[in-house]
């Protein structure tokens, strides 16, 4: 399954993404749509239990950002940006209390799926039930990447994490709206390309800072990328190309910024300051 | 590689590399001994002996020792799980050479039995199972496999093989290694789905089969 395989898929490209993987590993289609509606309700309910709740992560460094951002008046006016940002919190912030979530390609990365699906979805007033074929689309870009490139962060970096759960994000939002198959591909594109060299650089190796933001940023990063292949832009570079071109960045960044928290972000004094604190205080 | 590996699996945060994974790493080696543990040694290499701390991958591998899926509520408290059952466990780091930085080498002690298993996490909650025994093997465990020990002698893969082929099986990998010929030999067998009793009786009847185990396969729905 290639990016070029499903963007000449019949439209929606979600059901040819469906059919060849139930031929695959010898499912029913019925019965992988049945599970995606569970994780639907899944992420629903992390959701919930994250907008609700400020208690703090096991380092105390996340915890109330999702509940802040859905508590605070809407300084921009732009209700679906603060509705998708703060779904994509509330599940990382619940991922970092290790609380349960879907994985979605991983767990760090668990928010951008749900706060742009469902966010957008709760914005239009969309129903649950027509989200099931935009995940399963999801589930087969995220597929095709993983077909040349790693989607963890401590193997490609945090563009194969995050950049793979926008892309992902991208082309099911994409299909939500009417996208049809090269438009929903080219939304995955435009997002992947746009997160090419990003460093996997969390505080202590915790899954918290700066992954829950991360997943705010990126969530609207793929409602974007969904918007611009609405209006017929596409990825100037062909998609799998642009795969190519991540996995390439991928392996030749070096390991200390690949989840090690050994570079950038997590090596500033003051993370490292505050992990000391920390140490101090768990004594 | 399903569509369900891409969307999943529900979990327990926060990675599903080192929380996930580490528990399906830990289940499998649960499944290889056939019980639970009364003791468990484990050996964390390169990333998961320096960030699994803040992962939470010990709880994580602690409780699929116990048997427990990565979507288990108890998965946050497993140390106090493992002391409800009677498990003692120590960790240690392990240089384990040329693997996937996410790899656990664990070393499994309960009743008369006793198995030693590498694997690794390669990201999503996917695993890979390299090393039983010793062996060299090559499984992921969500297919249901079979793995079996005996004593190196020929028509071994064509008497078990046609046992599976009676039961209907079909055969998705399967990979031998044996420390020298007419030594001590592994069988590792990815299945399309799972054996009937019956033939698994069979196969266990081959006298020179000493030890087999028929993992289950983990669940995705």
């Amino acid at each position: 399954m290639t990016l070029d395989d499903i963007l000449k898929a019949p439209s929606p490209a979600s059901q040819w993404v469906l059919d060849t993987d139930c031929e695959e590993n010898g499912l029913e289609p019925e019965d992988v749509k049945q599970v995606m509606r569970a994780r639907i309700q899944e992420m629903r309910d992390s959701i919930e239990r994250g907008l609700k709740t400020d208690a703090k992560s096991i380092t105390g460094m996340v915890g109330w950002n999702a509940k802040g951002l859905w508590d605070a008046p809407d300084a921009l006016n732009a209700p679906l940006i603060k509705r998708v940002q703060a779904y994509a919190m509330a599940v990382n912030e619940e991922n970092a209390r290790m609380g349960r979530i879907v994985a979605a390609p991983t767990a760090g990365s668990a928010g951008t799926i749900p706060g742009a699906l469902i966010g957008v979805a709760d914005h239009l007033g969309i129903e649950d039930e027509k989200l099931v074929m935009p995940l399963v689309l999801a589930a087969g870009i995220g597929k095709a990447i993983s077909r040349q490139m790693y989607i963890s962060g401590s193997a490609g970096g945090c563009q194969a994490e995050i950049g793979s759960s926008a892309a992902m994000a991208a082309a099911a939002v994409t299909e939500l709206l009417g996208g049809d198959s090269r438009a929903c591909v080219h939304a995955a594109a435009l997002a992947l390309m746009n997160t090419i060299g990003l460093v996997c650089d969390p505080v202590g190796g915790y899954v918290e800072v700066p992954c829950v933001s991360r997943n705010a940023f990126f969530a609207v990063h793929a409602v974007s990328s969904a918007q611009l292949a609405l209006a017929q832009l596409e990825s100037f570079i062909p998609p799998d190309e642009v795969i190519t071109a991540m996995a390439q960045v991928g392996r030749m960044m070096p390991l200390q910024l690949k989840e090690t928290a050994e570079g950038g972000l997590a090596q500033t004094p003051f993370a490292q300051g505050y992990l000391k604190d920390l140490e101090q205080s768990q004594k | 590689m399903s569509l369900l590996d891409m969307i999943g699996p529900v979990m327990i945060g926060p990675s599903s590399s080192h929380t996930a994974g580490a528990c399906r790493i830990g289940l499998a080696a649960c499944q290889l001994l056939g019980h639970t543990p009364e003791k468990a040694r484990i050996g964390l290499y390169a990333s998961f002996a320096k960030t699994g701390k803040g992962h939470g991958t010990h709880l994580a591998l602690i409780a699929g020792i116990l048997g427990f899926e990565p979507h288990d509520p108890r998965l946050p408290q497993a140390f106090q799980e493992a002391e409800k059952a009677g498990l003692n466990f120590e960790f240690h780091d392990a240089d384990l050479g040329n693997v996937h930085p996410n790899t656990a080498l664990i070393h499994l002690q309960g009743g008369q039995a006793s198995v030693e298993v590498t694997a690794s996490s390669t990201g999503g909650g996917i695993i890979e199972v390299i090393e039983v025994d010793g062996f060299k093997v090559a499984f992921d465990g969500f297919s249901p496999t079979l793995l079996l020990k005996y004593q190196d002698a020929y028509g071994m893969i064509s008497r078990v093989t046609g046992l599976i082929a009676i039961d209907e099986v079909n055969i998705a990998s399967l990979t031998c290694t044996r420390e020298k010929r007419g030594g001590t030999a592994m069988m590792c067998i990815v299945l399309d789905s799972g054996l009937s009793d019956y033939a698994i009786r069979k196969i266990a009847h081959i006298p020179e089969i000493s030890w087999i185990r028929m993992l289950p396969g983990f669940k995705r729905l």
